[in-house]
Order: structure tokens, then C-alpha cells, then sequence
């Protein structure tokens, strides 16, 4: 036991203590609001709205790919834009929002031990543009032509031409403008979260002391800010194109017999500054949530994180390497060899950390005391999906492998696995998990076993067939398949089953809605601390947490997240901010 | 790619070198105990606003080395004609890096309290950065009077637009800087409006330097210098 100062008490910390923003209205308290707490349950429901028009959306796609010449108003141009919409929605203005403008904005300040991020007005900023940016999206669905149905990669030259539904109408503009917007509320939002967790953390809080869900979205966060700018870039260039005529991206082009005006520029382009920010997007996702389901096992494992350590850096490790293997993304447009040879390998790299994680949770799981709750189902539900979806990851991150399969269903079940199922597995663990700090209520445990059963299994259900169906070839992208020979009797069975559980799992998310509804204000008292956790967010004085978190004085934190089940101490858990060692003599993990 | 990879391996090599300054092998589960009085743990003693804007810097710089990259790699297609510069940029340099120094000796005087240096210096950096912006709508006039339309070839179009996102940041930093004049002449306590001066003298800084690499870059040297590297790497 290495004892750094004397494990008493200590005096409170000299930690300057910030001018917090006192409202005086209700309009300042409850909407123009500059606390993260409000901040973050304001981006909450944004995200999730615009993430309801997202399902509808992939509804209405099975319905086509299911039923194909059933429903006369699913035209080819309307999949496409379902398509790029469903896309385009579930992975920026959903998960990118939802983890770091909600959780984070939630999370990162009760659990450094701050009163507030630390720019709270810049975080305010950050909510109202984001909220542009998804008027301005869903606005789209009004314009005239309808929204952009370019694929959710707006590859030019086909974005902005006329074959493609929105390209030379409203859609494809009004989808870049939202972009950008949300790229210039997310920078300033992303300003906070990494500020706050360098400047803002409490007495005795050091970085090795910051639970995994801190760490995962501090590292997401600092990615976000360095590559989000490439999407930008792409988005302005490409807004110069359509509008103004400049050819960055557009070659030389006959459309309809008609020479267009541009000439010379190189959609290849669009891909690199496009997928610079696309792949550091998966693990811009991936990382909060590999971060927030550390904690959620170890709290409902009642067991110290398995290799804190080794953890953390390969967050930091997963970060950095996800910069250097973006075109992977591009084998199919056709590159240099010894390219396509130093992408796969970096590609193939990110495994070892990855899997570091995985055996690192399995080991946490090993002879703890599991508690099964709703959130730990979600989080064990979690790895195992995440190790699926990275499995085929290792034979699409291959180029021989990757050609013959890239434009099939099995591309589609991959990130659906990997990026849509496996986050939102976690963002459903951490609702339930976190939702009686919001609150002060339990989620309803009857509602949450169903919900989480017909969701997982469901997925299952969806995506596993979906990968037979890529490898007997059936490609993606195509609004109709009927008389091809890929699409045989089988295929076509499967395709109607995985479109009828698409609809069972989504009627469970509008259970989980009421849910979350309902126990507002019928779910059962929670108290300050259901789970028993040791971080800083459940030792607040108040539940939910009063403006300032902490009450009078800030905590001091003298140990680190995950003293779980320590020998010798009286309860099985040790808060981070209680002092004093207790008789142990714990092996190091 | 190879300008936004070099960014952001000096980035990393930075969050490297701060990495390694917090006891990233500690074992966190053996020690118990308040350690935040080994120095560097915690927090910088920097004001909170200054690593705010560094931060920010960060992403702006990559922002431009993104820009920087896209017109590398559209530059080696072969419709690419480049453009003579106007003389008058050569005027807005200078006039720019008056502006700098003129927020350096601002920022200067205010932690020495000479309040009314700093005033003098605050409406000289933004009466020459007004100047600069005025400077580039002329560059801008010249150009399209001489027939280098936005559409008309890949260099014009990079042309305008960097050098408009680089405008729209000092019209941004001119937003910031007016109110910094505005609290120098109300009363603005002496230790804020020392950081607000010291803020805006850094932003500035680097957005002087920017220019200087944009300018580099659009005047073709950028491109002869990595060709002058790249003989010699090979």
C-alpha cells in the first residue's frame, strides 16, 4: 500500500472556485440554460427526436427491401433518400450528439468534480447551433425535391447533379449547411469537454484517477476537434461546387448530352478529406462508449476494472491510430498497392488494442459479483456485439477480401453491428444506469428486461441474416432486387424476416420511450446512490444535482474510481471521495 | 494528405510530451491519499481561458492544414494554371504584422497597468486589421477585374476561398478584440482585461501566422520548397 501524502482528511482545496451563471428566469434556468446538466438532457432530446425519423426511416426501408413492389410511395428516389437520411442522422446528429453533447455534458463535470464546464455560455451557444443544425436537416424533408438521396457519403459528382433526388434542388444544399453548422456548434461544445477535463478537476483528482467513461469521452472529444475539421473542408468545397461552379471535386461531365461547366477536379479528393473524418467518426463513437461500459461492468461486476492502466492507454492508442487507416474506406476506388498494403496493416493494428479492451472487460467479469440489472444486461450485450462486429471488420479491413465484398449486405450488417447496434446497446446501459441521478427514479425493471430482450435479440436477428445475405452476394444500395440471380427464394424469405423484426425491435423502443416517460414520475425512489458506485456524480448532496453539483464544498477525491469490494472495508464499495486506507493488501491487477 | 498527417503528428507529438508529465504509469489502485500536491497534476496554472483558446488554435490550424492538403493534391491535376498575386498583398502583410505587434506591445503595457498604451495599441491592431481586410477585398476587385474569375480555374477558387476563411477568422478576432477596446475605455478590472489583451494578442499571433503560410502556400513557394525536400529525401 503506497500512501502518497497521509491518508487523513484534508483541508478544502485551493482549487479556484468559478463564478457560476445564476439564472433569474425561467427561461434562463430551463431553456436558455447554461448549466451542462440542462445543456446535456436539452441535447438528449434533440437527438433523440431526430433519431425517431432515423428508425421511421429504416422502416420504411425494409418495407421496400422486405416487400419489394408492395408499396407503390417507396419510389427509387424516395429509398435513396431514406437511405441518406437514416445514415446521415443515426451517425452524426444521434450517436456523435448524444455521447459527447449528452453524456458528456452530463457526465464530464459531476465526474471531475466540477460545478459546471467551464465556458458555460460557449456550451449554451454550442446546444442552440446544434439545434439549427437539426431544423435545418429535417427541413429538408419540406423542400422542394426533397432531401439529398446521395448516400449518407455524398460522394460527388453524383450529389450534385441532377439524377440524384435533391442534387440540383434544395436537398443536397440544405444538407451541407446543416453540416456545417453542426460542426461549428460541435467545436464549440468539444472546447468544453477537453477544457473542463484539463483545467476544471478537482483536488486529488488526477488524470489516472478518472473513471473510463471520462477518459473515453476526453479522447473522443480531442478526435472530434481534429477531424470533424476534414469534414468540414469537404462540406464547404463541395458547397462551392454545387453553388458557386467551381470544380474541386467535379471532373469534366456530360449530363443529359450537356457539358457541364465543370471540369478537372477529382471526386478521390472528396473521399480522402470525407473519410479523414469518417473512420476517426467510428471510434468517435465507439470510444465514450467503450469508456461508459467499463464502468457500468465494474459497478455491476462489484470488481475493480481488470488493467486500469492498459485501458486507458489504449484508448489513447485507438485514438491516435485511427487517424492513419481512413482508406481502408477507399479500396474500392482503387489506390497504389503498397497503399492499399499500409492501410490494411494499420487497419489490422487496431485490433490489438481493441481486443486489450475486450479481454480486459471479460477478465473485470471473471469470478465478480455479477449483478444482472438492466444496465450490466445492456453492457455484457455490448461485448459481445462489439466482438462480432469487429470480427468481420478483420475481413473487410483485408483488400482481396474487401472487393468482392464491399458492395453487398455484408458491409451493411457490419457497421450496423459494430457502430449502430454496439453504441446504442451502451447508450441504453447508460440510460438506465444514470437515469435515477437525472431523475431520482428508477426506470420501471420489468419494462427494461423486455426492452432489452427484444432489442438484443432482435438485432441479432436483423444483422446475422443480413451477413448470409452479403456473402451469397446480394448487393447493396439497390431499391429493387426481383428478378436477379443473386436474389434467390431463400434470400428473398430472409430479406422479409429480418424486415418484420426491424419493426419488433423498433415498437420496443417506443416501451423503452414510455418508460422513460413514465417514471418520471411513477418510477420507484432511487436515492442518492442505487448502484452503490464509487464515482463522484452519486455523492452529490442532491439528487438530481442542484445547479453548482456539489453543494458548498467541492469533493476531494483520495483514491481511484473502481475500489470495489476491497477486503477489510465495511460496504463493498469505496467512494472516490472518502479518506483513510482500509487494511488491505491488494494485489496489483 | 501528407500536410494535415505532419499537423497532427506535431499535435500528438505535444499531447505526447503532456501525456508523459502525468504519471500515465502510476498505479492508481495502490495509492490512496489527496496527490494532487505533486506539481503538474493538476490543472495548468495557466488561466483557463488561454488553454481554452489553445485548443481552439489547434482546430483552426487544422482546419488550414486541411485546406492546405485539398489544394496540394488538386494542384498536381493537370488543369491547374496559377494565378499572378497582386501586388497589394505584400501591403496587407505588413499591414498585418503591425497589427500583431502593435496587440504584442498592447499586451505588454497592460501587465505593466499603462492603461493608456494599451488603449493606444487596441485601436491601432484594429484599425490595421480593418486595413487588412480592406487590403484583401482589393487583391479580390484586382483579381476578378483582371478576368481570374472564382470558376474560372481550381487556383482562383482556392485562391478565394482560403483566403475568405481566412478573412472571416479576423473578422471573428475583431468581434472579440472590439469588446476588449470597449471594456479598456469602461473600466474593466486591470488582471481581465490583461488576459482579454493577452488572448487576443495570441489569436492574433497565430493567425499572422497563418497568413504567412497561406501566403507562402499561394504564391507558389510552399510548393517549390516541398519539391526542393523531396529531391533531396530521394
Amino acid at each position: 500500500m503506497v500512501d502518497v501524502t497521509p491518508a487523513d482528511a484534508v483541508p478544502p482545496a485551493e482549487v479556484a472556485e468559478m463564478e457560476l451563471y445564476h439564472p433569474h428566469s425561467w427561461w434562463t434556468k430551463y431553456v436558455f440554460s447554461q448549466d451542462a446538466k440542462v445543456i446535456a438532457i436539452q441535447y438528449s432530446a434533440t437527438a433523440t427526436a431526430i433519431g425517431l425519423v432515423a428508425l421511421v426511416l429504416s422502416w420504411l426501408m425494409r418495407l421496400q427491401l422486405g416487400f419489394p413492389g408492395t408499396f407503390d410511395f417507396i419510389s427509387p428516389e424516395a429509398y435513396y433518400q431514406f437511405i441518406t437520411m437514416h445514415g446521415m442522422i443515426m451517425v452524426i446528429y444521434l450517436l456523435t450528439a448524444l455521447f459527447l453533447g449528452g453524456f458528456g455534458n452530463y457526465l464530464i463535470p459531476l465526474m471531475v468534480g466540477a460545478r459546471d464546464m467551464v465556458f458555460p455560455y460557449v456550451n449554451m451557444l454550442s446546444y442552440w447551433i446544434y439545434l439549427l443544425a437539426v431544423l435545418v436537416l429535417a427541413s429538408s424533408f419540406f423542400a422542394p425535391g426533397g432531401p439529398t438521396g446521395a448516400g449518407w457519403t455524398l460522394y460527388p459528382p453524383q450529389a450534385i447533379m441532377t439524377g440524384t433526388p435533391g442534387g440540383q434542388d434544395w436537398g443536397i444544399i440544405l444538407m451541407l449547411v446543416s453540416l456545417i453548422l453542426f460542426i461549428i456548434g460541435f467545436t464549440m461544445g468539444g472546447l468544453n469537454y477537453v477544457v473542463t477535463v484539463l483545467q476544471a478537476r478537482t483536488r486529488g483528482m488526477t488524470l489516472m484517477r478518472l473513471p473510463l467513461t471520462v477518459w473515453g469521452i476526453f479522447t473522443a472529444t480531442v478526435m472530434a476537434l481534429l477531424a470533424f475539421p476534414a469534414l468540414f473542408v469537404a462540406c464547404v468545397m463541395m458547397l462551392f461546387d454545387r453553388s458557386l461552379g467551381t470544380s474541386f471535386f467535379m471532373p469534366a461531365i456530360v449530363e443529359m448530352g450537356e457539358q457541364l461547366q465543370h471540369g478537372g477536379g477529382s471526386p478521390i479528393l472528396f473521399q480522402h478529406l470525407f473519410w479523414f473524418f469518417g473512420h476517426p467518426e467510428v471510434y468517435i463513437v465507439a470510444l465514450p462508449a467503450f469508456g461508459i461500459v467499463s464502468d457500468l461492468i465494474s459497478t455491476h461486476a462489484r470488481k475493480n476494472i481488470f488493467g486500469y492502466r492498459m485501458m486507458v492507454w489504449a484508448i489513447v492508442g485507438i485514438g491516435a491510430l485511427s487517424f492513419v487507416v481512413w482508406a481502408h474506406h477507399m479500396y474500392v476506388s482503387g489506390m497504389h498497392p503498397y497503399f492499399g498494403f499500409f492501410f490494411a496493416t494499420t487497419t489490422l493494428i487496431i485490433a490489438v488494442p481493441t481486443a486489450i479492451k475486450v479481454y480486459n472487460w471479460v477478465l473485470t467479469l471473471w469470478r465478480g459479483d455479477i449483478h444482472l440489472t438492466v444496465p450490466m444486461l445492456f453492457a455484457l450485450a455490448f461485448i459481445v456485439t462489439f466482438v462480432n462486429g469487429g470480427l468481420t471488420g478483420l475481413f473487410l479491413g483485408n483488400v482481396v477480401v474487401d472487393v468482392p465484398l464491399s458492395d453487398t449486405m455484408f458491409v451493411v450488417a457490419h457497421f450496423h453491428m459494430v457502430m449502430g447496434v454496439a453504441p446504442i446497446l451502451v447508450i441504453f446501459g447508460a440510460i438506465y444506469h444514470w437515469y435515477p441521478k437525472v431523475t431520482g427514479r428508477m426506470l420501471n425493471e420489468a419494462m427494461g428486461q423486455f426492452h432489452f430482450w427484444v432489442t438484443f435479440l432482435g438485432a441479432y436477428l436483423i444483422f446475422f441474416p443480413m451477413h448470409y445475405i452479403g456473402l451469397m452476394g446480394v448487393p447493396r444500395r439497390y431499391h429493387e432486387l426481383t428478378n436477379t440471380t443473386v436474389m434467390t427464394e431463400s434470400a428473398h424469405d430472409l430479406n422479409a424476416f429480418i424486415s418484420i423484426m426491424a419493426f419488433l425491435v423498433g415498437f420496443a423502443q417506443v416501451v423503452f420511450l414510455f418508460n422513460l416517460i413514465w417514471s418520471i414520475r411513477h418510477g420507484r425512489e432511487a436515492g442518492g446512490n442505487p448502484w452503490r458506485a464509487t464515482t463522484l456524480e452519486w455523492q452529490t448532496p442532491e439528487t438530481p444535482p442542484a445547479h453548482g453539483n456539489f453543494g458548498k464544498e467541492l469533493p476531494i477525491v483520495y483514491r481511484w474510481a473502481y475500489d470495489y469490494s476491497v477486503p477489510g472495508a465495511k460496504e463493498d464499495f469505496i467512494p472516490q471521495n472518502v479518506p483513510g486506507s482500509f487494511g488491505s493488501s491488494r494485489e496489483p491487477a | 494528405m501528407s500536410v494535415i498527417l505532419v499537423f497532427l503528428l506535431v499535435i500528438a507529438g505535444f499531447a505526447g510530451w503532456w501525456l508523459s508529465h502525468q504519471r500515465l504509469m502510476a498505479k492508481p489502485w495502490l495509492e490512496q491519499g489527496v496527490i494532487g500536491d505533486v506539481v503538474g497534476l493538476e490543472g495548468s496554472p495557466l488561466p483557463t481561458a488561454k488553454i481554452g483558446l489553445g485548443v481552439f488554435l489547434a482546430v483552426v490550424g487544422c482546419l488550414f492544414a486541411l485546406f492546405t492538403s485539398a489544394y496540394f493534391m488538386r494542384m498536381a491535376l493537370s488543369d491547374w494554371q496559377a494565378l499572378p498575386l497582386p501586388r497589394v498583398l505584400w501591403f496587407n502583410t505588413g499591414v498585418l504584422v503591425l497589427s500583431s505587434i502593435a496587440l504584442q506591445c498592447a499586451s505588454v503595457a497592460a501587465r505593466r497597468g499603462q492603461i493608456d498604451t494599451v488603449r493606444l495599441g487596441l485601436v491601432t491592431a484594429g484599425l490595421t486589421a480593418l486595413a487588412f481586410l480592406v487590403g484583401q477585398l482589393v487583391a479580390w476587385r484586382e483579381l476578378t477585374a483582371d478576368g481570374y474569375l472564382l470558376t474560372a480555374n481550381p487556383a482562383n477558387s482556392f485562391f478565394y476561398l482560403i483566403t475568405g476563411m481566412h478573412g472571416l477568422h479576423i473578422l471573428g478576432g475583431l468581434a472579440g478584440l472590439s469588446r476588449t477596446t470597449v471594456g479598456a475605455w469602461n473600466g474593466t478590472r486591470p488582471e481581465r482585461l490583461c488576459l482579454s489583451v493577452e488572448l487576443c494578442a495570441m489569436y492574433w499571433h497565430f493567425l499572422l501566422f497563418v497568413w504567412l503560410a497561406i501566403f507562402a502556400l499561394l504564391a507558389g513557394w510552399a510548393a517549390t520548397f516541398i519539391e526542393i525536400c523531396r529531391q533531396l529525401l530521394t
